[in-house]
């Protein structure tokens, strides 16, 4: 019995490595380093917040969000009508999130069950409960080149814990 | 009243922006009012902790602040440390409308904006 559990959490584990990545290939790695290639995109949002990848959200995520920034998370991040029209058209065609089910049209990076995957084992103390991190959207917080779309696991330093590998 | 030399220093570092804020309504603009701006506290619509400018850009113009949600850290206000800072009317006005309606919840007024403009171009090291 102990033995059979050992084998699923083992192939579990297995699946969870290939899903892994297969997203990563089609999300990050392709799409990831778009970030850095619009400085309009790195000015407009990434002043306030890391510019994210464009990659990790579908294309109708990005409209949807482009047309609320009047309320962007509680904050006016109004844009000029020409710079946000730019910018949706870029993030748009920069956009990936294909496994993304079609009936949903997630606002934030970190409600993907992708970035849950990723981030799964990272226990509530280190980012939640951690007043360096506090939350999972400031990716640079422990990982430096978030805005340079790497987010290599083997770069990852969590402040007050140090690397974090598994 | 001592303010032309400061209105002129503004005036270099904004072209144009504090006349701007005049022909808008704007009497004299007045940095000490504009300091006394700079700190205010704000009720929270969501009834969080009360919010200023401080709030992201910490006290000192001088020094850089940093975004309260987001960590963000953020280049300092004063064009002494900042030459680009009021610089560029478009982008001027494009954080005041952000962040007045977040700090104080409804957009600053030409001689808030004139006040505040005038007190952190005059701030030296």
């Amino acid at each position: 019995m102990r033995a059979a559990a050992t084998l699923l959490a083992v192939l579990a584990l297995a699946g969870g490595a290939l899903a892994h990545d297969d997203d990563a290939d089609e999300d990050l790695g392709r799409r990831a380093p778009a970030a850095a290639s619009s400085p309009q995109y790195r000015k407009e949002c990434g002043s306030c917040h890391v510019a994210y990848p464009p990659g990790l959200l579908p294309a109708r995520s990005w409209t949807r969000l482009m047309g609320g920034l009047g309320d962007h998370f509680g904050e006016s991040a109004e844009l000029p009508d020409a710079t946000r029209a730019a910018l949706t058209t870029w993030l748009e065609a920069q956009a990936g999130g294909r496994r993304v089910p079609a009936a949903e049209t997630p606002l934030r990076i970190t409600e993907t069950r992708f970035f849950r995957r990723e981030h799964d084992e990272i226990p509530a103390r280190l980012v939640r409960d951690n007043p360096e991190v506090k939350t999972f959207a400031r990716c640079n917080a422990c990982h430096a080149d978030a805005s340079d779309g790497r987010f290599d696991e083997h770069t990852v330093r969590i402040p007050g814990h140090g690397r974090w590998d598994d | 009243m001592n303010l032309a030399p400061l209105a002129v220093a503004a005036l270099l570092a904004a072209p144009g922006l504090i006349d701007a804020y005049r022909a808008a309504g704007a009497g004299a603009p007045d940095a000490a009012r504009g300091r006394a701006f700079w700190t205010q506290s704000f009720a929270a619509p969501d009834g969080g902790v009360a919010r200023a400018c401080t709030s992201c850009h910490g006290p000192d113009p001088l020094g850089p602040g940093r975004h309260v949600k987001t960590g963000e850290v953020l280049a300092a206000m004063a064009p002494a440390v900042e030459p680009t800072r009021f610089t560029d009317p478009a982008e001027v006005e494009k954080w005041f409308k952000r962040n007045c309606k977040w700090t104080v919840g409804r957009e600053c007024t030409p001689q808030e904006k004139a006040d505040v403009v005038l007190f952190l171009t005059e701030v030296k090291r």
